[in-house]
């Protein structure tokens, strides 16, 4: 019998070349015991909703530097509610203005982590907010 | 659509619906769909299981992308399951095989999952061969299976999949220390990829002189092992196949069409020479075997108590009696109605 683990989708949605923190993340979640399916640079919102129905994951998480975030995430968050996607948690990391980040709260992200976060942090939130059945 | 009403709901669900397929093998993984495995398993047996197997980094995934982009220009449906190893310290696992296949999105006809191994050393994980079931069961034409970066004794892809690609490439090292026998013996077709690098040739002459030291006899997998049959029980010694050597470029695509021809001769020469029923019933009979082991020990465990079956372990520490003679002791006590 194998246990249910918690299974993370990280992706860099947009042009946003800089990788490092994501790739220090998927780590992260790895060494916590979580299977990461990690999908490289240059994903459209369309293939990270696509990919995250394919792999059926409990979370989302978005790598964003560029300051393109306030365009990515609706875009994503719309595309995730019509596949009925909508019990998927999304979490963001990267480059983020504090003004933006209670806007990205109320849209329905459930945790913004910013240059510095603490790994530890990010794998206790995405352990609080899957509930696994 | 009279056909779909007579399906079994969990049939008719994985066919129709993207996440109903997802969520089952989630819960396939889990060990926790033994009814809708039950179901489902009437409806497979259409698909053909291509198991791509190779060193780490060869290009399997690459490949992967190639064959899949190359199968859907024929209008066929395509599903891959592509394994990674799971981190034997913390359980958990970066499934990466998807980055190389970003030309299949945005297209219904490809359904791609990544699994990790949790703990199983094959090269494959232990719910692997269930997954396939229900991809076929749902109706892709072709499943692909990419297994681990594999060395020598991850060959369990052998009973997985119908026709077995194994995969190279030059610039390993020490070209016939890279191409480990094991791994070798399973290939119904051997692929030399990165064609474009240099040292190509030393590897294609290191195979060649492999295969050419192989034997005409078809192999089956039994209890984890190769077991040799006579050649093509049906057409006779001189229709056997031999495995032949395709090479690619899977960055670009090249020799992909000759790969899926290849393909397409080893599927048609597994149905009329009769090896394909040959090898499913072998490793049907194993796979019936492990599982029945597994039922009679949680059983026997079940019969003697799970306490006493730890004090006949700590007998066997302190050397009063032999492991083998434990065994026979517990199964005697399970026979006898015996419960402490
Ligand atoms: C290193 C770096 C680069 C490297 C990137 C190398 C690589 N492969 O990653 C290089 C030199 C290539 C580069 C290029 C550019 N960069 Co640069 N770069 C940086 C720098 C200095 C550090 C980024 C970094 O790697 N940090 C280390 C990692 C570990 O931290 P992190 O990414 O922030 O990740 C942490 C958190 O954000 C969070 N997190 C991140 N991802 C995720 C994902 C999830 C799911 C979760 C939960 C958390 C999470 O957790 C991580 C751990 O704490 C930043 C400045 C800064 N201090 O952030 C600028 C910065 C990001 N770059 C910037 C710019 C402008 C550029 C360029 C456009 C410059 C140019 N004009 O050419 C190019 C664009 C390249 C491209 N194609 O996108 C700007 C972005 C401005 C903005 N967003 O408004 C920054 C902020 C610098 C600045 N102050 O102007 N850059
Ligand atoms: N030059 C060249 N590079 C290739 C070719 N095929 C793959 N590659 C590159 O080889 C690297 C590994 O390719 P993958 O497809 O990820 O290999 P893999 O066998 O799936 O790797 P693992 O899953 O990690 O074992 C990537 O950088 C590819 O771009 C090829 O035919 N020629
Ligand atoms: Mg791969």
């Amino acid at each position: 019998m194998s246990e249910r683990k918690i299974r993370v989708l990280v992706a860099k949605p947009g042009l946003d070349g800089h990788d490092r923190g994501a790739k220090v993340v998927a780590r992260a979640l790895r060494d916590a015991g979580m299977e990461v399916i990690y999908t490289g640079l240059r994903q459209t919102p369309e293939m990270i909703v696509e990919a995250a129905l394919q792999e059926d994951v409990d979370v989302i998480g978005l790598s964003i530097l560029s300051g393109a975030h306030m365009a990515l995430v609706p875009r994503i968050l719309e595309l995730m509610k019509a596949h009925g996607l909508e019990d998927v948690k999304v979490v963001l990391g990267g480059i983020v203005p504090d003004e933006d980040v209670p806007v990205l709260l109320q849209m329905g992200v459930s945790g913004v982590f910013g240059p510095g976060s603490d790994t530890q942090e990010i794998i206790a939130h995405i352990r609080k907010v899957v509930s696994l059945e | 659509m009279s056909e779909v009403t007579t399906l079994p709901p969990i049939v008719a669900a994985i066919r129709e619906n993207r996440r109903a397929l997802a969520r089952l093998l989630t819960r396939i993984e889990n060990n926790a769909a033994a009814a809708e495995l039950a179901a489902l398993y009437p409806y497979g047996g259409q698909a053909h299981l291509i198991g791509v197997t190779g060193a780490p980094g060869t290009g399997k995934s690459s490949l992967v992308n190639c064959m899949a982009k190359a199968y859907r220009a024929e209008g066929k449906t395509v599903s891959i399951l592509a394994v990674d190893p799971t981190s034997p310290f913390s359980g958990g696992a970066v499934l990466g095989d998807r980055i190389r296949m970003r030309d299949l999105h945005g297209d219904q006809g490809v359904f791609i999952r990544s699994m990790a191994t949790r703990g199983n050393l094959g090269g494959l994980a232990r719910t692997t061969s269930d997954m396939i079931r229900a991809l076929d069961a749902a109706g892709f034409d072709i499943v692909l299976i990419e297994t681990v970066g594999a060395g020598q004794s991850e060959v369990e892809i052998a009973s997985a999949a119908q026709t077995t690609i194994v995969v190279e490439a030059p610039g390993l090292g020490d070209d016939v220390q890279a191409i480990k026998a094991g791994i070798l013996e399973i290939a119904d077709i051997l692929v030399v990829n990165k064609a474009d690098n240099p040292g190509v040739e030393s590897t294609l002459r290191a195979l060649r002189a492999m295969l050419d030291l192989g034997h005409r006899s078809e192999r089956i997998m039994h209890h984890g092992k190769l077991m040799n049959v006579p050649a093509a029980p049906i057409l006779g010694e001189e229709a056997a196949w031999q495995t032949p050597i395709v090479q690619t470029i899977a960055t670009d695509g090249t020799g992909v069409p000759e790969l899926l021809a290849k393909i397409a001769e080893h599927r048609a020469y597994l149905r009329a020479s009769g090896v394909q029923q040959l090898r499913e019933r072998a490793s049907l009979r194993a796979e019936i075997e492990e599982r029945l082991r597994d039922l009679l020990l949680a059983h026997l465990l079940e019969r003697v108590g799970v306490a006493h079956f730890q004090a006949v372990v700590e007998r066997v520490l302190r050397r009063e009696i032999d492991p083998n003679s434990a065994a026979g002791l517990l199964l005697a006590e399970s026979s006898r109605d015996h419960k402490p």
